[in-house]
């Protein structure tokens, strides 16, 4: 690869960048370098939303537009693409020239939905994706979706969620998108990005092949996909990352399939894009998609970075393994498959090698007998790490425990299965009396730890918790198990 | 008399939008930050310490001063005035000078060309020291007598013979957490300095003159050659009252020292590991009481934490005890109230300061009654009001203070007949009889909350408005604009005086060079004392644009009417602007200054007896929870509000107080949990000290239902148009959620179950509620 320049659209036309750490944030540059201070900086974790910005990516001649926290985004990642801050939107539709303001951003202020107003732009740019990408109103739990990612500490979002129906009330405006996919095309046309400076390297292949003769060549590079967790080690550690391989331009990574092999989600697909998939496969999901991080998280990070990653307190993970998931390894040209709670050996220790690469995950077709939940406990809706995250895949064939697969996060260093319980249950009668008992084994087969978000005791007994609710969702009277579904008459 | 016009359309009453709204959500509001610096600006970090308790054998900086980019590195030697940011008490160490009295204590700054490269030098010092044993509790100081400021008792009546003779009598305790401020904008100054030894400050506070003040004693310096200044901030909460100090004086002794601007911006796990929050407390309470929950005697133990130095927790535990009251006559009652000096954050105001924890007390107290006796919480609270009726002795607080303005019976009844209680409350019992899993609670609680500083020196302010002669007006005054609409309300007082369209009148940005001797932008007087002081400043300029009119016609100034952007007068209507040019060719002074005290109130510290307040503020709010007894996880499903704000000025800024002040409370109560390390080698160290591990209430905590209301209320007393203060009372609204919460676990426990609920009503809290108090 030749060494070049990292250019994406900005501001109406191709930036270059040639002398900035390939680890500057979006943020960096746009407060410090391009001094666009409109775009504020909260939290500097991806926590906040008040460095909110969107970013527009051609797909398949399309031009797709999501919000992402600038404070995390490395500004190489915006190679090829497209980037928006809140100083755009005046622009569009010539808005600025006659005064006015864009839609959403009226609706904000006619709705009194700015207080401080340090906020406000992040709100302002999460609205602006929900507009672009939504030609009719969202309903409410969209509003709040997209808003998942934005703290404000002053108007309690009251007026903020009241402003979107506003806002599609005023006559619609857009991205020239045709204009914006004509500038990203000759990006495109370059060859892959491979970006120096400061002594460090910054690869972007965009290819499985270059990426795996990269990644053999640099086995010691750190793999870039989202950033979302890495972007803290830079911003919150101040460590030095060395040479990057960025996964995120190699296309064939980003591949969801679903075929008689189950579903297959590419390592490089976004969390956003593969939470879409594993729920439309197991619409069990939807709550923990949810309630994944944020929708600006979801955006940037990837499903393959999650697992990769290997926390504890991933919350994709308990889910995957009592699905009965593989991950797929590459290698060299070498791909092999492991049954994903093989893949986690200790703390923050992998089975992955060196100038391995994660490919994927495979996820079998379920039995049609198996019901799955997955469910995570944290203090707060949106955007929480979990306390406890936990999954059950279990079949029962006449009234009896046929099989059973339980995984949690949160209860021990790495995501784990709960193998006594599961053999505990497997052979008894799926009965309260069984689920009272297996609820003990559970409660006591890990030992977990006390530290700020829960308690070891809380842990074990919620984990315990979790399982007579899956009793209870079996039909125990009708009675209702899920707070998220009460009724609230106005 | 001059009087303006009302019609049409009066500035005041009107719901106009926040006057940076249009600059919010562009992008264009700035913040310090933001403001464009001057060449050779540069950036400051801080170095901190990694122990709750010790002393400093060595510091050893050398790596720090060679570290890349690094212009200067300062410790507590090298301030050249006083090494102290204290507002109240000289205890507050801006660099730690051999002690180490919490852990994040600043022990040195650095200066360097980039933020980056300043907090990239500070992290390579290198700290001996000898440990210290470590206070970390509000209970912890209290056994070990350790205080920032000796215990305080307030007491009526003889409460330990009305315990005694009591029907009924109860013991409780319960913990209540503290509250990280978490203002989006974290702390800030930029401190340029100018000639002839004088400094202007940009700094995100709500208090320039005191940090003015402070700057200028750390220079050693006198006030008058240092300018302190702030536009806005992003977010305030009482966290920038007094704790800007020590970033602001940061900056100004490294850029004096440097001869350079000098940017201190501390990056968020910094500002919420240094700065301090709002304290926690450790109550306990032993009272009698009637069979109907009527409350005969009470003891109350109010012990918080206030961290390791004073700072403003004299007058948060003073508030605390002229709140312990709430919205009830306490008879016989003692109030000891403890201020223990710990190892940790110097906590400090915010919203309520101090006064939301008092109130919390008396509320568990009070649906302990309840549940003790197998009332409604709701009848309880009644019972115990104050009375209504201007006779009765049952209407003066513990304090000496007659409650002349009581309001909380009507507006409770109207809330509770609006939202339907009663109705609500058998279904919520219907529901929880057939649903063994989720649980509903609802609750209902008053809030009344006195409006004033209680040290009644700051009940002043001053404003200075200019009219320039085309006719428009540019308005400086004492307070600070922090998202709470100061400026757009003293917009509208000055838009209504004048006559004038609003768009006629601009606030400056609040600076200590326009307006001296400025209170703190706290306890919610903001626009009592800068509304009242900028009309006086707009009173005197009309009179004497009214009296040249008037000479000029012949006729009496009283006839001269100031409405809809004209002069008029009988025969007689002109603009503004072409009257304010001609009475500048006149030669008539078109500025003015205004000044305004609170008249009436008066108290003695030594007593804690007067009038602190020159009127109380009511509301109520009614909350519907539900909660999953396997995991404790919880749902606010509707509140119903209302709230007082007297005759409000701005009805859509006063909706947005109470609505973020209280989910803002309701995420104190519930989710918002600060976690420090209870033992081992990182004692004391804040483990959630960033929004990843500390969660305010985010978008989808906003109730699906959420009915607000303004209570029809003119103030009695002569407020600023009659309105009255909002910026804290809405917080305490949410002891509806919390007590809502308790209504839940009790249902779950049972009839006659006092449920052992600490705040924050986390769901590991309410699992632990549910299991008799632990897990």
């Amino acid at each position: 690869m030749s060494e070049r320049s990292i250019q994406f659209y900005f501001r109406g036309e191709i930036r270059q960048i040639a002398d900035a750490p390939p680890t500057r944030t979006v943020l960096q540059f746009l407060r410090e370098d391009a001094h666009a201070t409109g775009t504020k900086e909260g939290c500097a974790e991806g926590d906040c939303g008040a460095c909110t910005v969107v970013l527009g990516e051609s797909i398949g001649g399309e031009l797709q537009l999501r919000a992402v926290n600038a404070c995390i985004q490395f500004l190489p990642t915006l190679d090829g693409k497209a980037l928006f801050t809140v100083e755009d939107l005046a622009g569009i539709n010539g808005l600025g020239i006659t005064g006015l303001l864009h839609p959403v951003q009226q609706a904000l202020v006619d709705a009194h939905a700015s207080q401080c107003g340090f906020c406000t732009p992040g709100f302002a740019m999460s609205l602006f994706a929900l507009y672009e990408n939504n030609p009719e109103c969202p309903d409410k739990a969209a509003v709040c979706d997209a808003l998942s990612g934005n703290l404000c500490r002053c108007t309690g979002y009251r007026p903020i969620v009241d402003a979107v129906p506003a806002a599609y009330e005023q006559a619609r405006v857009g991205l020239d998108r045709p204009e914006i996919l004509a500038a990203l095309a000759p990006l495109a046309a370059l060859p892959p990005l491979d970006y120096r400076a400061t002594g460090q390297r910054f690869l972007a292949p965009r290819n499985l092949a270059e990426l795996a003769d990269a990644r053999l060549a640099a086995p010691d590079a750190r793999l870039l996909a989202g950033g979302t967790d890495v972007g803290l080690w830079v911003t919150k550690q101040l460590r030095e990352l060395g040479d990057l391989i960025y996964v995120g331009a190699v296309t064939e990574l980003k591949t969801i399939r679903i075929d008689t092999d189950g579903l297959y989600i590419g390592a490089g697909a976004s969390l956003t894009d593969a939470f879409d998939a594993l729920t439309g496969f197991e619409p069990a999901w939807t709550e923990l998609a949810r309630r994944f991080a944020s929708t600006p998280v979801r955006n940037a990070g990837t499903l393959g970075g999650n697992v990769a990653n290997g926390s504890p307190i991933g919350d994709s993970m308990p889910g995957l393994i009592a699905m009965g998931a593989q991950i797929v390894l590459q290698r060299g040209e070498r791909v092999r498959r492991l049954a994903l709670e093989d893949f986690y050996l200790a703390y923050q220790k992998t089975a992955l090698e060196a100038g391995e690469f994660v490919l994927g995950l495979q996820i079998p077709p379920q039995p049609a007998e198996r019901r799955f939940r997955t469910w995570k406990i944290a203090k707060r809706i949106d955007q929480d790490i979990s306390a406890v995250c936990g999954a059950f895949a279990l079949s029962v064939m006449d009234g009896v425990v046929d099989e059973a697969r339980i995984a949690f996060g949160g209860m021990a260093a790495t995501p784990l299965r709960a193998r006594a319980t599961e053999k505990f249950l497997v052979g008894k009668l799926w009965s309260q009396t069984t689920v009272a008992a297996a609820a003990d084994v559970l409660a006591h087969e890990y030992t977990p730890l006390d530290d700020m978000r829960a308690s070891a005791a809380y842990r074990r007994q919620t984990a315990a918790g979790l399982l007579q609710r899956l009793w209870l969702e079996d039909g125990a009277g009708g009675a209702p198990t899920r707070l998220s579904e009460l009724e609230v008459l106005p | 008399m001059n009087a303006p016009n009302r019609n049409p359309p009066p500035a005041v009453g009107a719901g106009l939008p926040h006057e940076s709204a249009h600059l919010h959500v562009t992008g264009r509001a700035t913040y310090v930050d933001d403001i464009p610096v001057p060449a050779g600006t540069l950036h400051a970090a801080l170095g901190l310490s990694n122990i709750a308790h010790g002393r400093i054998k060595r510091l050893d900086l050398s790596a720090v001063r060679t570290a890349p980019g690094v212009r200067a590195v300062i410790t507590a030697d090298d301030i050249p005035g006083e090494n102290d940011c204290g507002p109240v008490k000289h205890d507050d160490p801006i660099l730690c000078d051999g002690e180490i009295l919490f852990h994040g204590q600043p022990l040195f700054a650095v200066a360097a060309d980039s933020h980056e490269l300043a907090r990239k030098a500070a992290r390579l010092a290198r700290v001996e020291v000898t440990p210290l044993p470590a206070l970390l509790s509000a209970e912890a100081a209290a056994e070990a007598e350790s205080w920032v400021l000796p215990p305080v008792e307030v007491s009526r009546g003889d409460a330990v013979a009305a315990l005694e003779t009591a029907p009924h009598r109860l013991r409780g305790e319960v913990e209540l957490g503290g509250q990280e401020h978490f203002y989006l904008e974290g702390q800030i100054a930029c401190a340029i300095p100018l000639e002839d030894e004088t400094m202007r400050v940009l700094t995100s506070t709500q208090h320039p003159t005191e940090m003015q003040h402070m700057v200028a004693r750390a220079l050693g310096w006198r006030v008058h050659q240092v300018t302190a200044e702030c536009r806005r901030m992003g977010g305030g909460f009482g966290g920038k009252e007094s704790q800007s100090a020590q970033i602001a004086c940061v900056a100004a002794v490294l850029a004096q020292r440097c001869g350079r601007p000098v940017k201190l911006r501390l990056d968020r796990d910094d500002d919420m590991c240094i700065t301090g929050k709002r304290h926690d407390f450790h109550i306990e309470y032993d009272v009698g009481f009637e069979d109907a929950g009527r409350i005969a005697g009470l003891k109350l133990l109010l012990a918080s934490r206030c961290g390791f130095s004073a700072d403003l927790s004299g007058p948060v535990n003073d508030r605390a005890i002229f709140h312990a009251d709430n919205a009830y006559y306490l008879d016989a009652v003692s109030i000891l109230s403890l201020r223990g000096r710990t190892h940790t954050v110097s906590n400090t105001a915010f919203r309520g300061f101090g006064g939301p924890q008092g109130m919390f007390a008396i509320e568990t107290v009070i649906d302990d009654i309840a549940r003790h006796l197998g009332l409604d919480p709701l009848a309880v609270r009644q019972a115990n009001f104050y009375s209504d009726s201007a006779g009765s002795e049952r209407n003066v607080t513990h304090y000496g203070m007659k409650v002349e303005d009581n309001i909380i019976h009507p507006l409770v009844a109207q809330l509770a007949a609006d939202a339907h209680y009663a109705e609500r409350r058998a279904a919520i019992d219907a529901f929880n009889a057939s649903s063994p899993l989720l649980k509903k609670g609802l609750a209902l609680t008053p809030v009344k909350f006195g409006i004033s500083f209680t040290a009644t020196f700051y009940n002043q302010a001053g404003a200075l408005v200019h009219v320039y002669n085309d006719g428009t007006v540019l308005v400086s005054h004492g307070g600070t604009e922090m998202g709470q609409g100061l400026y757009t309300k003293i917009r509208q007082i000055v838009a209504e005086e004048l006559g004038l369209p609003i768009e006629d009148v601009r606030l400056s940005s609040t600076d200590t060079s326009r307006v001296p001797n400025t209170s703190a932008t706290a306890a919610s007087s903001g626009t009592d004392l800068n509304g009242k002081a900028a009309q006086a400043a707009c009173q005197a300029i009309r009179r004497r644009i009214a009296g040249f009119v008037a000479e000029r016609l012949g006729v009496s100034d009283e006839v001269v009417i100031f409405a809809a952007g004209m002069v008029s007068a009988p025969g007689f209507d002109a603009t503004f602007a072409d009257v304010v040019a001609d009475a500048y060719r006149a030669r008539v002074q078109l500025w003015d200054a205004g000044f305004y005290k609170t008249p009436k109130i008066h108290y003695d510290p030594v007593t804690m007896q007067g009038r602190p307040f020159y009127y109380f503020s009511y509301g109520a709010a009614l909350a519907e929870v539900a909660i999953d007894t396997l995991t404790g996880e919880n749902r606010v499903l509707r509140v119903d509000i209302l709230h007082d704000v007297g005759r409000s000025i701005n009805p859509a800024i006063d909706i947005g107080q109470i609505e973020g002040g209280f989910i803002q409370g309701m995420g104190w109560l519930t989710t918002e949990e600060l976690v420090y390390q209870p033992d081992g080698p990182q004692a004391g160290r804040l483990a959630t000290h960033a929004p990843s591990t500390y969660k305010i209430p985010a978008v989808s905590d906003l109730p699906p239902v959420f009915n607000v209301r303004l209570f029809d209320n003119a103030n009695v007393e002569d407020s600023i148009h009659r309105s009255k203060a909002v910026g804290e009372p809405p917080l305490m609204l949410a002891f509806s959620v919390f007590f809502a919460l308790r209504d839940a676990v009790a249902a779950a426990l049972g009839p006659g179950a006092r449920p052992q609920l600490d705040a924050p009503a986390t769901p590991e809290a309410i699992l632990r509620a549910l299991h008799g108090g632990r897990l």
